[in-house]
């Protein structure tokens, strides 16, 4: 049985003069669900939530909340509220007004705002706050009101425009098990905007990454960091290194792909190209970094010789720049679960081989998009 | 301990004590001077001069301030005064708020001709103004008075409303608006809900100011004025045969006036726990 959709993008484009900021999008999302759109600024995510919430107009396409078109219709009539990113906060009422709000506009009996907003504070762990001022409350006071103030209206669908970007990092990290804990709890479909990769994976059941107004991958966090189909998806969610070759064969599960310097490295065959241009993408925690220079691909394991360029011990683990032969680098993260300390790091200049298993590679089609595809440019988009 | 006092107990040179009253002394220098001439007006309003010159103290007397409701030659002009002040208040104030909002909130075309020439009655000089008026007012024939003096106050306090409503709303963050919109409220009620009570500091800055630019106006008035007197005509008028003490009566009430004015909006910021300053220019 399918699910039911509370959101439907049919071919959404929006344009602002000459700008191309959403360009024919097509989206689906379930009722219930937690969906990210996650991606680079001037990607597009914003305005396709603004365009959800009736804040911008579509230039062309259609927007259904459930079965219902709703594209002409102005934010009041939509049954969408919005966190919004500065929390928007009305600054001349109490908090128990800014919460109050919306029930007040749908002339909710008296009484029954006072239950709603008492029962909506507890929710958000801010009851006795009532009486106060958005400006007597600290930023994660204030998101929670913000929160607060749009849940009450139990809407079809809840709206969130980066709304901890202007958190610090330890309350970001509590605020986004805070958030998914009431997702759960009052079970309305969230939309989430975010820039940041580890925000929308912690708390995502699927994300759309994003980029120059198209989606660019849409699945589960976990499709997406394991089997990313571009370089700007494997380049955006965490860091991966990439190699260059042609596609040599097949068997079965399984396909080989040739090196430009001859190396025959395998990768599972699902969904990626069969002939032909590929990178092939491994992530820096699967990689094995063997002392040994000639231990030789036994087990069927992938193998790349190289040699270390740079070690930094970080404790809980050891980040290793290795370059190959053919003067690719490539970043691994080696677990220190056997060495007691730096003094024990493969030093500069060692001959070593990687390893990983094929399961553990993923295929991009297609060449060269270097600028996305270098970890090095999209790193400043995931904390640490 | 007898080390301990030492350090305190050693004084600053003459040099250095001379120094630290530099400040209060010229500080206090500068309030006498700007304040001595209204200590002086409400000190004379208490003379009992012998007289129509309020020039020398002969004596303390509440008199004053009794004596002058009877004597139309000074009550018609302070009521002329009091009522164009505060119809071209409310006046201006309801519109200068509708076009400051257009100005900040709507992209039309000529919005810039618009942002300009708002600002030509505040930079232009009075005395200019003044005679573009009298040979408008001529030139169409109409004759001069009190409606006239009301249309020209109307029209420059315009411009300060303008200014002063445009900037509370250029600070007002604008999805403060779309919240509202958000939370079910529709165009009409975002407005009176949200926008109105949030920039109403800087609606009543500005009739405040208004009010206080209308009742003290001279040149613009003076051409627009024909026969009719208003407080600043009439007290320049009789200045010119000796000052009675029904000006410094009436300077002080205004004066008066204007100090409750002022404490009451410092007693709303300090309520309110934020500054709605008066403030001229955009940001």
């Amino acid at each position: 049985m399918p699910q039911s959709v509370d959101v439907r993008l049919d071919h959404i484009t929006k344009r602002f003069h000459e700008v191309v900021a959403v360009d024919d999008l097509s989206l689906e999302v379930e009722r219930g669900e937690f969906f990210s759109m996650l991606g680079p600024s001037g990607c597009g995510k914003t305005t396709t939530l603004r365009m959800i919430g009736g804040f911008e107009e579509a230039t062309s396409g259609t927007i259904y909340l459930g079965d219902a078109d709703v594209t002409g219709q102005p934010p009041f009539k939509r049954d969408v509220n919005t966190v919004f990113q500065n929390y928007a906060l009305f600054p001349h009422l109490s908090v128990f007004e800014n919460v109050a709000f919306g029930l007040r506009r749908r002339k909710v009996a008296a009484s029954e705002i006072v239950t709603q907003v008492g029962a909506m504070l507890e929710l958000v762990e801010l009851p006795g706050y009532e009486a106060r001022k958005p400006s007597q409350l600290s930023g994660g006071q204030q998101q929670r009101v913000a929160l607060a103030r749009a849940l009450i209206n139990r809407p079809r669908v809840l709206l969130l425009d980066e709304p901890l970007g202007a958190l610090d990092l330890k309350l970001r990290k509590q605020m986004q098990l805070e958030l998914k804990r009431i997702q759960t709890e009052v079970g309305i479909t969230f939309i989430y905007v975010t820039h940041d990769q580890e925000e929308a994976m912690t708390m995502s059941d699927r994300i759309a990454v994003m980029r120059a107004g198209r989606i660019e991958q849409l699945g589960n966090p976990e499709e997406l960091y394991e089997r990313p189909r571009t370089a700007f998806v494997a380049g955006f969610l965490g860091v991966s290194n990439l190699l260059e070759g042609d596609v040599a064969g097949g068997d079965g599960s399984l396909v080989t792909v040739k090196l430009h310097d001859g190396t025959l490295l395998r990768a599972p065959a699902d969904g990626a190209a069969t002939t032909g241009p590929v990178r092939i993408g491994v992530r820096p925690e699967k990689l094995r970094v063997d002392a040994r220079a000639e231990a030789g691909a036994s087990n069927g394991l992938n193998a790349l010789s190289g040699t270390v360029l740079d070690a930094s011990y970080i404790g809980v683990s050891t980040q290793y720049l290795v370059q190959t032969a053919e003067g690719h680098r490539l970043t691994v993260y080696a677990q220190n679960l056997d060495t007691a300390g730096a003094g024990e790091l493969l030093a500069g200049g060692q001959h070593v081989q990687l390893t990983w298993k094929p399961q553990h590679t993923f295929v991009i089609s297609g060449t060269a998009e270097h600028v996305a595809g270098d970890p090095h440019l999209t790193e400043e988009g995931e904390s640490a | 301990m007898t080390a301990a006092p030492a350090a305190a107990t050693r004084r600053p040179g003459l040099g250095a004590r001379l120094a630290n009253l530099v400040l209060p002394v010229f500080t206090g220098l500068l309030l006498l001077f700007l304040f001595s001439p209204i200590g002086v007006m409400i000190a004379f309003s208490f003379n009992d001069p012998a007289g129509r010159q309020n020039i020398t103290w002969q004596g303390f007397t509440v008199r004053n301030y009794f004596d002058l409701w009877g004597r139309s030659q000074i009550t018609t002009p302070m009521i002329n005064s009091l009522l164009i002040a505060t119809v071209s208040t409310v006046v201006a104030t309801t519109f200068g708020t509708m076009i400051g909002l257009a100005l900040t909130r709507f992209a039309f075309r000529g919005r810039w001709i618009m942002n300009m020439l708002i600002f030509i009655p505040i930079t232009a000089p009075e005395i200019i103004l003044g005679a573009s008026l009298l040979t408008l007012w001529v030139s169409l024939g109409v004759e001069r008075g009190f409606l006239t003096i009301l249309a020209a106050h109307i029209m420059f306090n315009i411009s300060f409303v303008v200014v002063t409503v445009r900037a509370r709303l250029a600070g007002m963050n604008q999805s403060l608006e779309e919240a509202g919109m958000d939370l079910y409220a529709d165009g009409r009620t975002t407005f009176w809900k949200i926008t109105f009570p949030i920039i109403f500091p800087g609606i009543l800055s500005a009739a405040l100011l208004a009010f206080a630019l209308s009742i003290d106006d001279y040149v613009i008035t003076l051409f627009s004025a024909g026969h009719t007197l208003t407080f600043p005509l009439w007290v320049f008028g009789v200045s010119r045969l000796g000052i009675p003490p029904e000006v410094n009566v009436l300077g002080t009430l205004i004066f008066l006036t204007a100090f409750a004015f002022i404490g009451v909006q410092l007693w709303g910021q300090r309520r309110q726990g934020r500054a709605a300053p008066i403030t001229l220019v955009g940001r």
